[in-house]
């Protein structure tokens, strides 16, 4: 009973996602992570599920970024394996990866396409 | 016995085995065979450290060597069998059990005893002297049943001694037949501030004294003293000088001094060429050296010449000497009483630190030629260096003992740098300056453990080790390589660094500690490392707005997350002891939301598997029962394991669960840089497994004895004894300081035991520090855990009575909907989630 959600979907407001954190959606049947940061309002939307040992837990993980550039990434709790926010990619060397999907905030509404 | 020729040495104390160590590093396979005869029945130990071992109780600690490396060198080492025969023509020795051994050259190092002074009455019970693991035994066991005890002695080993009453709680009492302390190291001026601060201490210093006689039948009672006073005592420590063991020398002939001591000359030979002797029973230039670092010396050049591989000689030796006597400092070096030319002398008295200083400064100004430092030592090892290598003094001496003034930097430590390539830092093993860079340029050594290891500097009396700290700095700076600990990429400071910026600069959030002091957007080290050092200084509620996504995830939902993504539920027990009501709800809660339940490692109830929408209605349920957090989460103290203790244990000498919720409830919710782990056990019997705790506490008839820095674990390590016999208040005092100095130094995700093993100076400095106070932090250490033992307040009651906090605790923003991907098994007729994986199968069925 798989649901394929084409559009923009209002999803909550942005005030229910903790600042400088994660929170988790449910889209049909599909776990979505979001994730934002206060100082430079940038939105990010991944998998809930990590690839690592299947648990749904990327959106209770700690944000950060990484290297030079600043790339955005979050770090799983379970076993603390990195991924990418913008591409998805395992960053702690291992050569599994979690979707990312796209994400808007209009007003104070938050908003998924996946 | 062998084809080889045989070296026999008679002793293996401290120098007769650095002869043997000496010896055979210098003799490769060799043409010798060494044969050592030790009166005592153990191998050669450490006779400086000895009153460790009044602490320790542990003799293993102060073995030079193991008999296995007797072994491994070929050394036959005969024990508990003194030479008692020897025959010079023949050239063999015979032992008391009759082994009879040929000798090519044979060298003494009977070292000494303590004299003991003809007075009536000194063969009586309770007398002692301090100078064998034996005498110490005894001594511990005696000192049992005593109140009150005395030193005859108020020299450097009285001192100690001293020391020793005084921690197995006597009153203590120092008799001394000169007009002052220390008469051979220190003024008259230094020894009345070094008497003042032993008596704030609690010892009773008695000077100008002459006991005639001990009063008492067969056990001593009192002392009486030549001015008609009488001093009441239960055990008497005699330590009024040493007495060179040169008996079995002068029965067989060789040529001793009119007061004692083999005779030897430069080369150590004594009357006999084909004898030596070295260390405390030998007699050079009118002296008797009772101190390690000549013996040591002996040992080196003996070896040479025995192996003819050098033509050293031996000259008179410096005698500078610092040492800790109950805490205090006290050195003193070069010509301290300035005895050998005109000098100008500098001296700085602080009564009330009791700190007193003295400076002999050449009459032209230019040179230090020696100096007296009590109370504050810390310079000691660079004015020794001034002295000893003659180096220019800067134009304004007496900042050696005032240290910078008008902000510059005249601070002798700052100096290592100026020290010549030549100069002896470490002065037991005669090791140099440059030989200590070069290895550690070579050997790209970073940690004075290397340093120790690689070149034996700081391996004898330790106490070049400052130094050796200096001087490692001073190369890696040279070298272009800085010493880092940064915590992550984020930030370019160490935890103990960032501690003392939040600190000082009353920083309350991460986001303003990351703009300041460091860069990007952290990272999952340095958030809840910084979570943790804000914790512990303000202990904020971890769930506050600002600091709640720098919890680590279980510290985000106050509960550990499990397989399957679900929490457990940990209850604090405080003891692990619990009332049958308190039970029963546990029951109902588990059965109402179906939990797993499980008794853990650390007394108490876990119950597992409750989705994060369940777990505040869970606690408001548990905190309405008078339950609060367990911090099973959270570094921070996690359980106070209890034995049942004397209420009701048949062996139990004190009431340890009492004392564990006490404990548990002091320190319970305090953040650290890894988790706290502690028990208490109410008889040596040790059931609660103390020993294996971050602090572990054992009770003893007297009182309490308090273990530290232990863990059990992938690696685990014994606890070990910190301070004994003391009372709670004690006990709690100290406890309260060992973690408020664990959390403002250690490294993240560092337990107490790792902690203390990356310590320079380890457990004799952290006593120190906790103890005598040597930092002058304590009082703070106290205060600022007075603030977070007020300030606690339990974070699930928080939650509970908050609407905002709890709308965290959901599992989806958008639905109300509770985890659909959670699976369930059956086991022994309780729940747990099904192995990991099978979701995966399930999600992607999905897609
Ligand atoms: C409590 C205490 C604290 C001290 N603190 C310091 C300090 O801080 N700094 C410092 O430099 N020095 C200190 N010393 C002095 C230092 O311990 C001695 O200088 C050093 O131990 C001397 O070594 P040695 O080998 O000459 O004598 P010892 O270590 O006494 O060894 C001699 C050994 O020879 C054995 N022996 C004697 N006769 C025979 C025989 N006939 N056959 C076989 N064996 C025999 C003895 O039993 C003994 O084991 C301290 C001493 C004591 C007791
Ligand atoms: C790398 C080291 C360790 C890890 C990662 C680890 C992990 C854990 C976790 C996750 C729990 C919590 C279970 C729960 O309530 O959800 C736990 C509990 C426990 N662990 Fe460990 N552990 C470690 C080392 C140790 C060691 C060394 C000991 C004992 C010597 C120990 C003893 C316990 C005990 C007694 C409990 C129950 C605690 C309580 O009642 O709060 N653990 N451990
Ligand atoms: S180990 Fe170092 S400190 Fe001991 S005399 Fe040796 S020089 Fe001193
Ligand atoms: S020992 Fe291992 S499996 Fe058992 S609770 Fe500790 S971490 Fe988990
Ligand atoms: S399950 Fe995410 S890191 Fe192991």
């Amino acid at each position: 009973m798989s649901t394929i959600v084409d559009t923009w979907v209002k999803v909550c407001k942005t005030s229910d996602i903790p600042e400088n954190g994660g929170a988790c959606a449910l889209l049909g049947d599909k776990q979505i992570a979001i994730f934002n940061y206060t100082i430079t309002n940038e939105w990010f939307a991944t998998d809930n599920l990590c690839p690592h040992k299947q648990q749904m837990a990327i959106s209770r993980g700690m944000i950060g970024s990484h290297g030079e550039e600043c790339e955005p990434k979050v770090a799983c709790p379970f076993h603390k394996k990195t991924f990418s926010l913008k591409s998805g990619e395992c960053l702690s060397g291992d050569d599994y990866k979690i979707n990312t999907y796209e994400i808007k905030i209009e007003g104070d509404d938050v908003y998924l396409r996946v | 016995m062998s084809a080889k020729k045989n070296v026999v040495v008679i002793g293996n104390g401290m120098v007769g085995y650095k002869f043997c160590e000496k010896f055979v590093a210098k003799s490769g396979s060799g043409d010798f065979q060494l044969v050592v005869f030790g009166e005592e029945p153990r191998p050669a130990y450490d006779r400086v450290h000895l009153s460790e071992y009044f602490t320790t109780k542990d003799e293993s600690l102060l073995t030079m060597a193991t008999l296995d490396w007797y072994l491994d060198n070929n050394i036959q080492l005969f024990l508990g069998d003194p030479i008692v025969y020897i025959d010079r023509e023949g050239k063999t020795v015979t032992s008391l059990k009759g082994e009879k051994v040929s000798y090519e050259k044979l060298v003494f190092a009977t070292g000494s005893s303590a004299f003991v002074p003809k007075i009536e009455g000194v063969e009586k019970d309770g007398i002692f002297v301090y100078r064998t693991i034996e005498d110490l035994d005894m001594t511990i066991d005696y000192a049992k049943k005593c109140k009150t005890g005395a030193v005859i002695g108020g020299g450097l080993l009285g001192l100690e001694a001293a020391k020793a009453l005084m921690d197995l709680k006597l009153d203590t009492h120092v008799i001394e037949f000169a007009p002052r302390l220390m008469p051979r190291q220190i003024d008259e001026e230094g020894g009345q501030v070094l008497k003042d601060k032993m008596e704030s201490l609690g010892t009773k210093i008695h000077l100008n004294k002459n006991t005639s006689f001990f009063g008492g039948d067969a056990t001593v009672k009192s002392m009486n003293f030549a001015d008609g006073s009488v001093l009441n005592v239960d055990i008497v420590v005699i330590s009024a000088g040493i007495k060179p063991r040169d008996e079995l020398a002068i029965k067989f002939g060789l040529e001793v001094g009119p007061r004692g001591g083999i005779l030897v000359n430069d080369k150590l030979e004594t009357s006999d060429k084909d004898i030596y002797a070295i260390g405390e029973c030998a007699l050079h230039g009118g002296m008797i050296y009772g101190l390690v670092a000549p013996g040591y010396e002996m040992a080196d050049i003996v070896a040479e010449q025995i192996l003819n591989i050098g033509e050293k000689e031996f000259k008179a030796f410096d005698m500078s000497t610092k040492l800790k006597l109950m805490g205090v400092d006290v050195a003193s070096y070069g010509d301290a009483f300035g005895t050998s030319e005109d000098h100008d002398a500098i001296v700085y008295k602080d009564k009330i630190k009791g700190v007193y200083k003295r400076i002999n400064i050449s009459k032209d100004g230019k040179r230090l030629i020696g100096g007296i430092l009590i109370g504050d030592a810390a310079d000691y090892n660079m004015h020794l260096q001034m002295v000893k290598n003659k180096l220019v003094l800067p134009p304004n001496p007496e900042d050696l003992i005032l240290g910078a003034r008008n902000g510059a930097s005249a601070h002798a430590g700052a100096g290592v740098a100026a020290l010549p390539d030549d100069a002896v830092i470490c002065s037991c093993e005669n090791i140099t300056k440059g030989a200590i860079c070069k290895a550690v340029e070579e050997g790209d050594l970073n940690k004075v453990d290397e340093i120790i290891s690689c070149t034996k500097a700081g391996s004898g009396c330790g106490g070049c080790k400052p130094m050796l700290v200096d001087l490692l700095k001073d190369t890696m700076k040279k070298m272009g390589k800085t010493v880092k600990n940064h915590l992550c990429e984020h930030f370019a400071y160490s935890r103990q660094e960032l501690y003392d910026i939040v600190k000082v600069n009353d920083i309350k959030t991460y986001g303003s500690l990351l703009v300041k002091y460091g860069k990007g957007h952290g990272c999952e080290v340095c958030k809840p490392a910084v979570a943790s050092i804000l914790a512990s200084t303000f202990n904020e509620m971890i769930l506050k707005k600002p600091h709640q996504t720098l919890q680590d995830s279980n510290d985000r939902f106050l509960a550990n997350i499990q397989r399957g993504g679900t929490y457990s539920v940990v209850p604090r027990i405080p003891g692990g002891e619990i009332t049958p009501e308190k039970l029963i709800v546990i029951g109902e809660v588990a059965k109402k939301y179906n939990l797993y339940t499980k008794i853990t490692g650390g007394q108490r109830i876990d119950l597992f598997g409750a989705r994060v929408d369940q777990l505040p209605d869970i606690w408001e349920e548990l905190v309405n029962a008078g339950f609060e957090s367990g911090h099973a989460y959270a570094k921070s103290l996690r359980t106070v394991k209890s034995c049942v203790g004397s209420t009701w244990c048949r062996f139990g000498v004190q009431d340890s669960v009492s004392f564990a919720i006490e404990v548990e409830e002091r320190y319970r919710g305090l953040r650290a840089p890894h988790k706290l782990k502690s028990a208490v056990s109410g008889c040596t019997r040790e059931c609660a497994e103390a020993q294996s705790k971050d602090f572990g506490i054992i009770a003893t008839d007297k009182g309490w004895n308090l273990y530290l820095c232990g863990n059990g674990g992938i690696k685990p390590q014994h606890a070990i004894l910190f301070a004994s016999d003391i009372d709670k208040e004690t006990c709690l005092k100290y406890i309260d300081r060992f973690l408020m100095f664990y959390i403002k130094t250690a490294d993240p995700l560092t337990r107490t035991a790792t902690w203390l093993n990356k310590m320079e100076g380890g457990i004799e400095y952290l006593r120190d520090v906790i103890i005598n106070d040597s930092l002058g932090i304590c009082s703070q250490l106290e205060r600022e855990m007075d603030f977070m033992v007020e300030t606690y307040q339990c974070e699930w009651k928080e939650v509970v009575n908050n609407p905002e906090l709890r709308k965290r605790f959901k599992a989806f923003v958008n639905v109300q909907e509770p985890d659909n991907q959670l699976a369930w098994a059956d086991l022994r007729g309780q729940k747990f989630p099904e192995g990991w994986g099978t979701k995966y199968a399930v999600a992607k069925g999905l897609k």
